[in-house]
């Protein structure tokens, strides 16, 4: 392997700013939780390219990447769950729409 | 003996003391406390004067007991009490006049009688109506401060016992102050009439005057000597030495001290120029006038004088001519003698003219003393208090007797004014008699009267001893007392009733006229015990107890003065020509427009209360009115504090406008408020609810920080 | 530029363009789908550093459980094609730029650390790493205690979504 290990890392801080942009300027309620899913893989690719390129033999690595993927899966459901639940009621999934915790 | 002697002023003390605080409300049980405590006293004084007679050369053994009272240092003065022959004589006669006119009191207050109908306390009672059979009339109302009256006379009594008794200048002063505060009580007794309290006011700064002067003297003997017991100070080195100490003035010791003290007695026995009061205190009850100007005060005046009389003539013997306070004395005692008389004889109110002849007489007793007749001056105090009490008693039961006829016939006339009187030894016969006696003893009616005596003894002092100008002066205000005594009888007893209240006057109770027996006896009997032993006829079949009983304080016996037919033609003279003209003059006047004597320089008294008005009330009164209160207290001292306290209000709204309100207030309390309120208001808009809000102000914060971090500490 | 560099480079472009697209295309469905293609791209990378199991899971529960559940998700709250009109919010400059700060800051960090220009080395023949992974997340030694935390984490979810989002009209 040739590729140096700052490719990775700069892959995903791009990824990981996009994914943040995404969750800062999107109206859609989803459309920030794709942005936070963007975010979690950027870590995920920094894990994995820590795992792979310091100590491959150690695991460690590789399952923080899952329990990531597990902890990923559960928030987009209870999210996604929440989000239905408020469209339900209020019948919006515009985030600037649902600011019942206004002051 | 001195236990007794202690023990003399305690009674009518204790007396006061019951009457005020426990029986003011009961008048029977008043009256009895207080006259049974003068009662006690008098006997208490009889018993010593009796003893004080059995002693021979009393005047060298006298009964004297002393303490050590306060501390001065390393020595003590001394207090205590002494009765010498001098104070055995007085205290007889102030026992007997003060028991007298105690009784006397009884009846003149109406005790008995029913209340007033709107008789009010303060002021004079004013009679009451009863119904008998259906017939309403007036009678005499019962006074209604009756208990009070006892009260303050015993006070009185007790103040002069004080004084007698005492054998020192301080309980002497202490006696004096206390009838000074007495008299002030007493001629304002009747507190609801502006004139009493006038009068009041009058007589306690009149003798204040006194007062100081005599305190002034009491202060320099006690620097001088060291003590104020007249054994000490009477001590011949002690004399000798206050006489050749010179002071000021150009007087010695002796004579300032002397000086002072008579200031004192000018101020009490009412000499000119202080002699204002004495008149005016005729607004009192009765007898209080005859309390205060015969029986007691005034007479402490001359028992003062004639007490230091060593001192006064200190230097001085029988022969010298008189030392500069002497001379003083004598000329004041004879200047006050006729210049008073002149003034009696133009007075209209009984009372008045009592007063006006006291006032001469104690300028016969001063004078006495000034020209050195030591026995003389004391026997005419001792018989001139007899009588002189005898006779305001006697103008008491006659004004009483004319107020009867007042309230019965209902004719509003003055019961004062002699010539609303006349005819009334018909109507009041013990009255009559028993004033005409002391009429005629204050004249000087040969033999019979005691006055007759007492007098002719100063006249042959003052003419053998060569004081001429005395004699004469004295000569003729004797002349005048008589004038104006007859005067005074004439138009009160003989003639007819000239007013129709007059005609119904009545005689006075028991209680009032036994007094005035008792007295008159006193004053014809008490003359026989000085008889001159070179009197032609009777001289010589009495001894002149007198002489050798009170002469014997002194030092030396006084010599007796040789016997010269000259005064005694002379007293005759004047006595007798002065009783047969007044009788002649006034038969016949019957209104006071008839009466040739009513000129107005006499009837106003030469005008010295309008002198000492313009002199010194009035720039007191200005003084203290304008001066001290409105321009210094309510100007100047007031203005100041008003304008400290505008100045402390202005400061406080000041601190208030400018600083507390806009300052704290404004700026740092609702400043503050106002600042956390819209900051409060400003920065809850952060939270919006919106969640992606937050999260780029996280995140922009987050990223400055990094910044911050990065840029400030790599 | 060897092989793995070309590749490399060619599976970061897809990735950054469908990241890309994802945050800026209109329709949301097409954003699920993009985070399809962005995910499938992220697989690949899995694969290209011999994560050959996590590529796979990457595949099955990342786009097989979550971007479908996405697709339902945006089923679920479609009315009326509100496609219409701005997706992005107003003030979007503010996230790009601090993006953009994000991004210089970490590329910043990274270029300057000298150990992260190390190539990767070999991995030795005798190293399984499927078999270490497999026991490494049921060993009590290694992170069976985190696997089964996730599990009950899973479990939670499962039944929070599916109280959450239960119509409760009945």
């Amino acid at each position: 392997m040739s590729i140096p290990l700052s490719w990775y890392l700069i892959l995903a801080a791009a990824l990981f700013a996009i994914g943040l942009f995404g969750v800062l300027s999107r109206k859609n309620a989803i459309a920030i939780l794709l942005g936070v899913e963007l975010m979690l893989n950027a870590v995920n690719i920094n894990l994995v390219a820590f795992w792979r390129y310091m100590d491959p033999a150690k695991m460690t690595g590789q399952v923080f990447a899952i329990i990531v993927f597990a902890v990923a899966a559960a928030e987009v459901a209870v999210g996604l769950a929440l989000i239905i639940s408020v469209y339900r009621r209020r019948k919006t999934v515009v985030a600037d729409e649902i600011d019942l915790m206004k002051w | 003996m001195t236990t007794l002697i202690w023990l003399l002023p305690l009674p009518p003390l204790i007396s006061f003391f019951v009457i005020l605080l426990f029986t003011n409300m009961r008048k029977a049980l008043s009256h009895n406390i207080a006259i049974g405590a003068a009662g006690l006293s008098c006997l208490g004084s009889m018993i010593i004067f009796i003893r004080a007679l059995g002693v021979k050369e009393f005047g060298k053994h006298i009964f004297n007991s002393s303490i050590n009272w306060l501390p001065t240092g390393s020595t003590w003065l001394k207090i205590g009490v002494q009765i010498d022959p001098l104070s055995a004589a007085v205290i007889f006669f102030v026992a007997w006049t003060v028991l007298a006119i105690f009784v006397y009191s009884i009846g003149y207050h109406n005790f008995g009688q029913p209340k007033g109908d709107h008789d009010v306390a303060g002021l004079p009672p004013h009679g009451a109506t009863v119904t008998e059979n259906g017939h309403k009339h007036i009678v005499p109302s019962i006074e209604p401060m009756y208990a009070r009256f006892f009260a303050f006379i015993s006070l009185f009594a007790f103040g002069m016992y004080t004084l007698v008794i005492s054998d020192n200048l301080l309980t002497l002063f202490v006696g004096w102050e206390i009838m000074g505060l007495c008299s002030y009580l007493l001629i304002g007794f009747w507190f609801g009439k502006p004139s009493a309290r006038d009068a009041a006011i009058k007589a306690f700064m009149t003798t204040r005057i006194g007062d100081v002067f005599m305190l002034l003297g009491i202060a320099f003997v006690y620097s001088f000597t060291g003590s104020l017991s007249f054994s000490e100070i009477f001590k011949p080195e002690m004399l000798q030495a206050l006489a050749s100490t010179p002071a000021f003035f150009g007087l010695s010791a002796a004579g300032i001290i002397g000086l002072l003290l008579f200031i004192g007695t000018v101020g009490k026995s009412a000499q000119w120029p202080l002699h204002v009061w004495l008149p005016d205190a005729m607004e009192g009850p009765t007898p209080v006038s005859a309390m205060i100007h015969a029986a007691t005060m005034v007479s402490a005046g001359v028992y003062l004088v004639i007490r230091m009389f060593p001192l006064i003539s200190a230097g001085w013997t029988e022969g010298m001519p008189l030392n500069t306070t002497m001379s003083v004395i004598a000329s004041i005692g004879a200047f006050t003698a006729l210049f008073a008389a002149t003034i009696a004889v133009a007075q209209n109110d009984i009372k008045r003219v009592l007063a006006y002849s006291t006032i001469s007489q104690l300028g016969f007793m001063i004078a006495a003393l000034g020209i050195g007749a030591y026995v003389a001056a004391a026997f005419h105090l001792i018989t001139h208090a007899f009588f002189k009490a005898l006779l305001f008693l006697g103008s008491g039961s006659v004004i009483h007797g004319m107020e009867h006829g007042v309230l019965h016939t209902g004719d509003h006339v003055e019961p004062q004014d002699m010539f609303n009187m006349g005819g009334l030894r018909k109507r009041m016969p013990i009255t009559f008699w028993t004033f005409l006696i002391g009429g005629f003893a204050l004249s000087g009616f040969p033999i019979l009267t005691a006055g007759f005596w007492s007098k002719d003894e100063i006249f042959a002092e003052a003419f053998g001893n060569g004081h001429l100008v005395v004699f004469v002066v004295l000569a003729a205000a004797a002349f005048l007392t008589a004038f104006y005594t007859m005067r005074q009888i004439t138009l009160t007893f003989f003639g007819k009733p000239r007013t129709k209240a007059a005609e119904h006057a009545s005689e006075t109770p028991w209680t009032m006229t036994v007094p005035l027996i008792v007295l008159a006896v006193f004053a014809v009997g008490y003359g026989w015990v000085g008889i001159p032993e070179q009197f032609p006829g009777l001289g010589g079949l009495i001894p002149n107890w007198f002489h050798e009983f009170v002469g014997g304080t002194l030092a030396e016996l006084p010599r007796v003065v040789e016997f010269s037919w000259v005064p005694l033609i002379t007293s005759l003279c004047v006595a007798l020509g002065g009783l047969f003209l007044g009788w002649l003059v006034y038969r016949k006047v019957q209104t006071p427009e008839q009466d040739f004597l009513q000129i107005p320089v006499l009837k106003n008294k030469w005008y010295f209360d309008e002198i000492y008005n313009f002199i010194f009330v009035k720039p007191a009164s200005w003084i203290a009115e304008k001066f001290t209160s409105l321009y210094m207290d309510q100007t100047v001292i007031d203005g100041f504090l008003h304008s400290v306290a505008r100045f402390s209000l202005f400061l406080g709204h000041a601190f208030r406008n400018y600083f507390d309100k806009p300052v704290i207030n404004e700026f740092l309390g609702d400043g503050t408020g106002n600042v956390v309120k819209s900051s409060g208001s400003g920065l809850r808009k952060i939270q919006a609810g919106r969640i992606q809000y937050y999260m780029v102000a996280s995140i922009a914060v987050l990223v400055i920080f990094a910044l911050l971090f990065y840029f400030l500490l790599a | 530029m060897t092989a793995d560099q070309i590749i490399f480079i060619l599976c970061a472009v897809v990735i950054i363009v469908s990241a890309l697209m994802v945050v800026t295309t209109r329709k949301l469905i097409h954003a699920a789908l993009w985070l399809v293609a962005a995910l499938f791209g992220v697989a690949i990378l899995y694969a290209v550093l011999q994560a050959s199991f996590l590529a796979v899971v990457q595949v099955v529960v990342y786009i097989g459980a979550i971007a479908i559940l996405f697709i339902f998700a945006v089923m679920l709250t479609r009315r009326e094609m509100l496609d219409k009109g701005a997706q992005t919010r107003s003030n979007w400059w503010l996230p790009a730029l601090l993006g953009l700060l994000i991004l210089t800051g970490l590329v910043f960090l990274i270029i300057g650390q000298p150990a992260f220009s190390r190539t990767a080395s070999e991995i030795p023949a005798d190293v399984d790493t499927l078999r270490n992974l497999g026991t490494a997340l049921v060993s009590p030694d290694a992170f069976v205690l985190p696997f089964e935390v996730a599990s009950v984490l899973l479990l939670a979810a499962l039944v929070g979504a599916v109280y959450i989002a239960s119509d409760k009209k009945k």
